[in-house]
């Protein structure tokens, strides 16, 4: 990141992709930021305009089928996304908009669509649709520890050699084989749909650390309701031991 | 026959559901009764003059609003006031009014198609289109297209749609007979682009269009126009309502031009809607403790937006309250869809079984709060500094405040 202007957080065709709440993960990371005293900014930016090319992260959020194919020719004709993710920007995508980092995916009628080709992964449909919490646990090696949130897709990801899966499901269905999410290098995308940085502030801040360098603490008081909620939610849907 | 026997032990099972205090008994005799007979609804249906009404948000009120404007024509209504808009809640509503000549009938989104080759109706009313429990409705580009499929097959129906909502439109515009309403449109997170095409709309105040593949806003004969409505001979009527809020207005303007269609006019049509004070428990003022309470009910984030902009200004207290119960979806992402910003400031208070939801979700909009357990603890909190209260919830939260203070209607 530039150390002379403020983070920017790009919010990659909002008419299209954002279905349900997915503006929450632009408020967590720029609430996260500023309350570390890093000033940050949200860029939306609609796909009648141009990716910019100088964001420091860019988020991709859900949609149906045919915006989700729009939206993806859209981001390739316009290139700002891949010339952004190849200058070391971080890509955050949820739900549809993770499945359009892959290779491939499946579009309206399941016909295969070609992805933006930012992660070695393809997806297709699955038999039925995952709707309900889904819990993870995150590979040790991004030290985020435990996922929770919410999916809603009927996607299937296979991942190639070279992206790692985010997570494992402990409860849920995410890629459909035990694993959740992909990521590789600072490309990170998941099956947690809408607003999944939310209860999840350890991976909102493995993304910001990502585009910013090490970061100073945030006061506890800052952290108790949001840590609150992370424990409910986890509690609601383990049994209890 | 069939019909009188399935509508009997149907009433019967009704009457038991609600001596027993399950609910409003509204729902139990339309299942027992298309049990006996799969057919019952059009059997009920047959040779009334049917009205349905359906979208994401109003439909309840709407559909009371138009039974209203449809008083002057005298005689029984039937309707499913108590919101129970699937098969079984509009067979219980016809088989209650066996001799009710029309019927005014809320519809899920999802069952459209389906009813409308049930009942054969004579109006079907678009109200609007926008994303609604995600995890148990239907992705909304795909209702749309189902809306527009149904009413493509339904040459018979005069279609009453929003022409402000650029969704509904297009699923309206394959209708032989439509009235087009400018009824507005608050919340336009799901509209910015093209339906049929998927460009990017270009939208101006009101108007919108396509400039890949022409599709626009068609010509309107009913206009809301702030607090007035215009009607097709383009004379401006004050709505004066009962019912607070632009969404309401709305609903109104749609309610005359329902009435039109049966022949009632707007002057006498207008003053049967200004006497509709509340809808199931909605709107309704309720006293505790020497609080004015006021219970507003809505379940997305375009439902919360009209709900905002109603809410009384400072100093009154905003109690918000959110529940993730089956029938309110068991997702409660939709709240970082609704802007909260306006609420800073104000004297807010949180309740609910999700509370820890809003509360982040407020924190992160930088409005400051109170948790509240319960209804009374909401009303300790607003007595401290005012004599009544703002209360809006969503479905279960909502039905929960309500029994809470006796059932209110």
């Amino acid at each position: 990141m530039n150390p002379n202007r403020s983070l920017r957080l790009v919010w990659v065709y909002p008419d299209l992709l954002s279905t349900y709440g997915d503006r929450g993960n632009a408020l967590v990371l720029e609430r996260r930021a500023k309350l570390r005293g890093i000033p940050a900014e949200i860029i939306e930016v609609n796909s009648d305009e141009p990716v910019p090319r100088d964001g420091d992260i860019y988020l991709m959020g859900g949609g149906e089928d045919l915006p989700q194919t729009l939206a993806t020719k859209r981001l390739m004709a316009d290139g700002g996304l891949h010339a952004a993710a190849q200058n070391g920007a971080v890509v955050f995508a949820v739900c549809a908009g993770y499945q359009m980092l892959g290779t491939e995916f499946g579009g309206a009628d399941d016909m295969p669509v070609q992805g933006l080709g930012l992660l070695d992964m393809r997806s297709g449909r699955g038999e039925k649709r995952a709707v309900g919490e889904i819990v993870a646990d995150v590979d040790p090696a991004l030290n985020v520890g435990q996922l929770t949130g919410f999916e809603n897709h009927q996607g299937v990801t296979r991942l190639g050699p070279h992206a790692r899966p985010l997570a494992r499901a402990t409860l849920g269905t995410g890629n459909g084989d035990g694993t959740e999410g992909a990521y590789a290098g600072r490309v990170l995308g998941t099956y947690l749909h809408g607003p999944a940085l939310v209860r999840n502030p350890n991976l909102a801040d493995l993304l910001l650390h990502w585009a910013t360098g090490p970061l100073p603490p945030m006061s506890p008081q800052s952290e108790e309701l949001v840590n609150r909620l992370r424990q409910e939610r986890l509690a609601a849907v383990t049994p209890s031991s | 026959m069939r019909a009188r026997v399935a509508t009997t032990v149907g009433s019967a099972a009704a009457t038991v559901s609600r001596l027993a205090g399950k609910g409003d008994g509204s729902v139990i005799g339309g299942i027992i009764g298309l049990r006996l007979a799969p057919d019952l609804l059009s059997l009920l249906a047959a040779g009334r003059q049917v009205v349905l009404v359906t979208g994401t948000n109003g439909k309840t009120t709407t559909t009371k609003l138009i039974t209203a404007a449809l008083a002057p024509l005298g005689g029984e209504i039937a309707s499913n006031i108590y919101g129970a808009n699937m098969e079984a809640g509009l067979t219980s509503a016809l088989s209650r009014a066996p001799d009710a000549r029309v019927a005014v009938l809320e519809t899920d989104e999802k069952y459209i198609p389906a009813m409308i080759k049930a009942t054969q109706p004579k109006v079907v009313v678009l109200l609007n289109l926008s994303r609604d429990q995600m995890d148990r409705a239907a992705e909304i580009w795909l209702l749309a297209r189902r809306w527009r499929e149904a009413i493509g097959n339904a040459p018979g129906c005069r279609v009453v749609a929003n022409a402000d909502d650029p969704l509904v439109a297009w699923a309206a515009s394959s209708a032989q007979q439509v009235t087009w309403v400018a009824a507005g449109q608050r919340w336009r997170e799901d509209s910015w682009c093209c339906p049929h095409c998927g460009a990017h709309l270009q939208r101006n105040g009101d108007d919108w269009s396509c400039k890949e593949c022409g599709h626009r806003r068609p010509p309107v004969s009913w206009i809301l126009d702030g607090d007035e409505v215009i009607d097709p001979t383009g004379r401006p009527t004050r709505l004066d309502l009962a019912l607070p809020g632009r969404a309401n207005r709305s609903n109104a303007v749609i309610a005359l031009a329902v009435a039109e269609a049966f022949g009632v006019h707007i002057s006498q049509a207008l003053g049967e809607l200004r006497k509709v004070t509340s809808v199931a428990g909605r709107y309704t003022q309720v006293q505790r403790r020497g609080c004015d309470i006021r219970l507003l009910l809505a379940k997305n984030p375009a439902g919360w937006l009209e709900a905002l902009d109603v809410m009384a200004p400072a100093p009154t207290p905003i109690l918000l309250s959110v529940n993730a119960q089956g029938p309110d979806g068991k997702d409660t992402s939709w709240l970082w869809d609704v802007d909260f910003r306006r609420l800073r400031g104000r004297h807010v208070l949180v309740g609910g079984e999700r509370k820890l939801d809003l509360a982040v979700r407020l924190e992160a909009d930088e409005v400051a709060f109170k948790l509240v357990n319960n209804i009374d603890e909401a009303v300790d909190a607003a007595l401290t500094v005012a004599r009544n209260l703002e209360v809006l919830a969503n479905y279960t939260a909502f039905q929960q405040y309500r029994v809470a203070l006796g059932r209110v209607q």
